[in-house]
């Protein structure tokens, strides 16, 4: 299985959420719906209109800059990490 | 009887819920909740007592918050806020009012929009009809963003609503939001050269009056106006107060001709009270006459802003008057402002403040 770390800010406001979450493998995209079944809610805080990743929300897949249409192995690990930003 | 007396602070940070009893002398402070989340409005929704906030995160978007329990346990939604997943669909970028009505919600967003959701903030619908408007393509955003900021039914008639946009002036429905009419008539737009425009005027508050179907009360960037037809026609009120420049504007729930205002400097000014001396001035004869009222409130070195959602009014007798300040202060007179308290203070930026009062 991947694996999915969620940042602490995210998984703090949708009950039932870990910050280790284990999913298929599949693309960023698929992931995300993955996640989203999981976690109903997930999706819309991840994702804004397009879909596209949230412009100060970085994903990346086993350390690399990820975008939806990556693909994650089934081994893979998936960062969803909040950029630095806000004041 | 016993009453617990709620006052919902939005700030950049979060919401807050502060209680008192029906004194109004002591203050608890629960919060922050929506940590991290700005909060540009709160509001109970009069149907499910539910606290309903209306907030935005850097982060992770837009959404509508809620409370079924005063404040114990939050969820939230955006499902269904948005103008769709089209190239050049604009992205919701904020909720800046949210309530309760007719058994809806109704959402205000940014960039300018209605929503409503038929379940109790589950999903939303886009009340398409508002931007379907033919002056929609020529809407212009205020320094605060193109924001639909103010959602007001009608107290009888489920058909029709008000909605203020800055900066882009008043619409009302009556067909339930299949379609929208201008109501700027009377209010002038000084920042636009030319005749007065149909749309473009920057309303900052709208409010109705208590007890009054017809009669609305607006704060703008150009003066305040009272309109007794629903908005059709203005009449400027703004001569004795200050400035015709501020934000907020709230009304006395039982009595139509009194209400507040927080005049600022206005124009290429800094939008804080003028001479830097805090001041919030209520009429009591519908816009007639104006009066300072100063008593508690800092008289130098205040350089105060109270934004357009920061100020609110309970429901009591007499009427406490609040508001919030970009600095983070909590002002509050339980004698209908004629004089003022510290009710919190070193709070983050104070973005909206709602009383909400429940039997204890």
């Amino acid at each position: 299985m991947a694996t999915v770390m969620l940042p602490r800010s995210l998984v703090a406001i949708l009950p039932g959420a870990e910050r280790r979450v284990e999913v298929a493998g599949g693309t960023i995209a698929s992931v995300i719906d993955q996640l989203d079944e999981a976690i109903p809610g997930l999706r819309n805080r991840v994702l804004d209109a397009g879909p596209t990743i949230r412009q100060h929300l970085n994903v990346f897949v086993d350390g690399q800059r990820a975008d939806l249409a990556t693909v994650v192995s089934a081994t893979g690990v998936v960062h969803i990490i909040p950029a630095v930003s806000g004041g | 009887m016993m009453v617990r007396n709620l006052l919902l602070v939005g700030t950049k940070k979060g919401a807050f819920i502060l209680e008192s009893d029906g004194a109004r002398e002591r203050w608890d402070i629960r919060g922050p909740f929506a940590e991290g989340w700005g909060v540009h409005d709160m509001s109970v929704d009069p149907a499910s007592g539910a606290i309903l906030a209306g907030a935005a995160n850097p982060w992770f978007g837009a959404a509508v918050w809620q409370s079924p329990d005063l404040g114990q346990t939050w969820t939230h939604s955006s499902e269904g806020l948005t103008y769709g997943d089209d190239e050049g669909a604009p992205r919701i970028k904020a909720i800046w009012n949210v309530i309760g009505a007719n058994g809806a919600l109704f959402a205000g967003v940014q960039p300018a929009g209605l929503f409503r959701s038929d379940d109790a903030g589950v999903t939303w619908q886009h009340v398409s009809g508002l931007r379907d408007h033919p002056s929609c393509p020529e809407w212009q955003p205020g320094a605060g963003g193109l924001i639909c900021h103010t959602i007001i039914p009608h107290p009888t008639d489920a058909g029709r609503m008000w909605v203020a946009i800055s900066a882009v002036g008043t619409f009302e429905t009556r067909d339930g939001g299949e379609t929208w009419e201008t109501r700027n008539k009377g209010v002038r737009a000084d920042f636009s050269p030319g005749p007065e425009p149909e749309f473009g005027q920057c309303v900052h508050k709208l409010i109705r009056v208590a007890g009054e179907d017809e009669v609305l009360m607006q704060q703008n960037h150009c003066g305040v106006y009272r309109s007794t037809n629903g908005g059709r026609t203005w009449d400027e009120i703004t001569d004795g107060l200050p400035t015709d420049f501020g934000f907020p504007m709230v009304g006395h729930p039982r009595d139509a001709s009194t209400a507040w205002v927080i005049p600022l400097d206005g124009g290429d000014k800094l939008h804080m009270v003028p001479e830097a001396k805090a001041a919030v001035w209520r009429t009591s004869d519908a816009g007639g006459t104006w009066t300072r009222l100063d008593t508690g409130l800092p008289q130098e070195q205040a350089y105060v802003q109270v934004l357009r959602e920061a100020m609110a009014v309970d429901r009591l007798d007499p009427v406490g008057v609040y508001f919030g300040t970009s600095g983070g202060r909590l002002y509050g007179s339980v004698d209908e402002g004629a004089s003022w308290s510290v009710v919190a203070d070193d709070l983050p930026p104070i973005w909206s403040v709602e009383a909400h009062v429940v039997d204890a």
